[in-house]
């Protein structure tokens, strides 16, 4: 896994008139958690959706070990081992956690049409295989209890976590994870943040996340890049983040009223 | 079927991923195979066999066609005209280049297998509604070349006569010998689906009617993967029309049009879509409605009024009732019969204790 490497240079994208990216590089190698952040609008989920192949992007390149992917479609960028969660969730609602899984193997798994409607021999050899694979999954995630039952009708916390798993099902390369933590509370976080880490230490998975609870972002990431307005206007270890004047700016406006000496003040 | 988990223990996956985990499950589905394999078709007469016959046809058709829009979610009416596909096809092998019947069956299924899929190819760019239309044009492209294409329809009346179905020297020219064919054909389609329905292929159907984008994102092929669910489903037609052209020895377009399409959507719908057991109690409740409505206007008209009165009004009673049945139903259970059922075994699951 030691040569890993997605980079994404020069991306440009638009819809109509509006700039949604506007030549963001960025960079993610094995085994790092690498942080978008950036407020309302900024480009971050565009920034996935492009690298996943949901967007074309005018000019520029994402490359994935070196492989030019920018012009792949979806299927075949999460068959190269990229795989993503979506902001509002985005699983298969009328199924069974384990169908939501066992789909995340799809990529890996052969059978056709003819050995699968005889369930016989390497349909069925390959389905108890990744059913075990899925299963280690289930253990992983902690939803033992949950596996038989349809998604759409469980808990908006337990199905970002089953989300996660239908992306890890795929054992992507790189996983690209759009606010994770969105909606959930204190104690949600905390198992999806562990769950994060886990991830990326026992797997050595690379991590794309976008964010917008700063304290998530500055405890787990290795780097933080930011965007605003389709620009990445910083980018370093989140300590320096924090500190720059830049993204202070984008975050709270032009200079803060209280530096400049009239706080209080309409 | 009647699902009584309590006290089943597996060991192993294969074991929990069976057809039938549950042991009194299995038993009641041998049981209904053993009734309608021996005592039904021995005991029945001909005209009960017959009914059956369009029932299990008609089931086939069903299934086909909740492969495709129950399953996978493209909404066809075109299925009636790929039936007719393989109708002829078939009864042109048998008929100009006497193919025996096993081989013009498969045919038959092949033909409206690559007919389909043609006409699915529209459902990479189009959904919903706009999909039923493109596929509504097919119904009536199919069904005008039929029409008008001597070749096809072998001139007047566009109707090809068919040998009786033979398997190695044996004729089969009872209702009882037209019942076991059928029922094995049918029987072999619905454990194919089954099968289909709990591996990769199919998964792949479910999660492009839940969620297109995010079936492409975790890698499923979604134009193929259409068309491969347009061209099974087309198959499943195909090999319908075939029966239902042996069964009728005739091969004829106006058994074929978009009546029959809208039939079997109804036949789906009612039944429950996305569902085998919904596609077999919708075409059985499709197919025998009328003939029972028959049976009940024709038993209490006879009573007040005389045999010609009843005559005159029961094609259009039977239209109204079965119009009022399916929209009493469709309000009381829109999921269809297999919810119904699904309530029942359910009910019956963790009996006698409330919960």
């Amino acid at each position: 896994m030691g040569a890993f490497h997605l980079t994404i240079e020069g991306l440009h994208v638009s819809f109509g008139g509006v700039k949604a990216l506007t030549g963001v590089s960025v960079s993610a190698k094995a085994g790092e958690i690498l942080a978008i952040i950036g407020p309302n609008g900024a480009g971050k989920t565009t920034l996935i959706n492009t690298i996943s192949g949901v967007y074309r992007p005018e000019k520029g390149r994402v490359r994935l070990d070196g492989q030019d992917i920018t012009h792949l479609p979806p299927h075949r960028i999460a068959g190269l081992g990229v795989a993503r969660t979506f902001q509002n969730i985005a699983l298969f609602k009328g199924m069974t956690v384990l169908d939501n899984l066992l789909l995340g193997r799809h990529v890996h798994m052969r059978a056709g049409v003819f050995a699968s409607s005889l369930y016989w021999g390497l349909a069925q050899k390959e389905e108890v295989q990744h059913r075990k694979f899925v299963e280690e999954i289930i253990h992983f995630l902690e939803i033992e209890p949950i596996r038989r039952k349809i998604v759409g009708r469980l808990p908006f916390g337990l199905q970002k976590r089953v989300e996660l798993g239908r992306a890890l099902a795929l054992q992507p390369k790189i996983l690209l994870l759009d606010e994770p933590m969105a909606g959930m509370n204190l104690e949600e976080k905390e198992d999806m943040a562990r769950f994060i880490l886990d991830v990326n230490e026992e797997w050595g998975t690379a991590i794309l996340l976008v964010e917008h609870d700063m304290e998530v972002v500055m405890d787990l990431s290795h780097r933080v890049a930011v965007l605003d307005l389709g620009r990445k206007i910083a980018e370093g270890t989140p300590n320096e983040v924090r500190d720059d004047p830049v993204v202070i700016q984008a975050y709270l406006g032009s200079r803060p009223r209280a530096a400049r000496g009239f706080g209080g003040d309409a | 079927m009647i699902n009584r988990e309590c006290g089943v223990l597996k060991t192993s996956y294969e074991a929990d991923m069976a057809l039938y985990p549950i042991p009194l499950a299995r038993s009641t589905v041998l049981g209904i195979a053993i009734i309608v394999f021996l005592p039904f078709p021995v005991l029945a007469n001909d005209y009960l066999l017959s009914v059956a016959n369009l029932v299990n046809i008609a089931i086939l058709g069903a299934l086909g066609l909740n492969i495709l829009t129950g399953y996978t979610g493209q909404v066809s009416l075109g299925h009636g005209a790929f039936m007719s596909v393989g109708a002829y096809t078939a009864a042109i092998l048998a008929t100009r280049y006497h193919l025996p019947f096993w081989l013009a069956l498969a045919a038959g299924g092949v033909m409206a297998a690559a007919v389909g899929s043609f006409f699915g190819i529209p459902s990479l760019r189009i959904k919903g509604l706009y999909l039923a239309i493109a596929t509504l044009a097919g119904q009536f492209i199919i069904e005008w070349s039929l029409n008008h294409i001597t070749w096809i329809s072998g001139g007047i009346q566009s109707s090809i006569y068919v040998p009786r179905p033979a398997l190695g020297g044996y004729v089969i020219n009872t209702q009882r010998g037209m019942y076991y064919l059928i029922l094995i054909v049918v029987s072999l389609g619905i454990v194919a689906a089954m099968n289909l329905f709990r591996t990769r292929v199919g998964r792949a159907f479910v999660a492009i009617r839940d969620h297109d984008v995010a079936a492409e994102i975790i890698g499923i092929n979604i134009f193929r993967y259409k068309l491969l669910s347009f061209a099974i489903s087309s198959f499943y037609a195909g090999v319908t029309g075939v029966l239902y052209t042996y069964y009728l020895g005739i091969a004829n377009y106006e058994q074929f049009t978009i009546v029959t399409s809208v039939n079997f959507l109804a036949m789906i719908i009612i039944g429950g879509l996305g569902s085998i057991l919904g596609s077999i109690f919708g075409a059985a409740f499709i197919t025998l409605l009328p003939i029972l409505l028959r049976y009940v206007v024709e038993g209490i008209g006879g009573l007040f009024f005389t045999i010609s009165d009843v005559a005159g009004v029961l094609t259009n009673l039977q239209l109204i009732l079965f119009g009022g049945l399916i929209i009493f139903f469709l309000i009381v259970e829109p999921d269809g019969l297999k919810k119904l059922w699904r309530n029942i075994t359910d009910y019956f699951r963790v009996w006698p204790f409330p919960y």
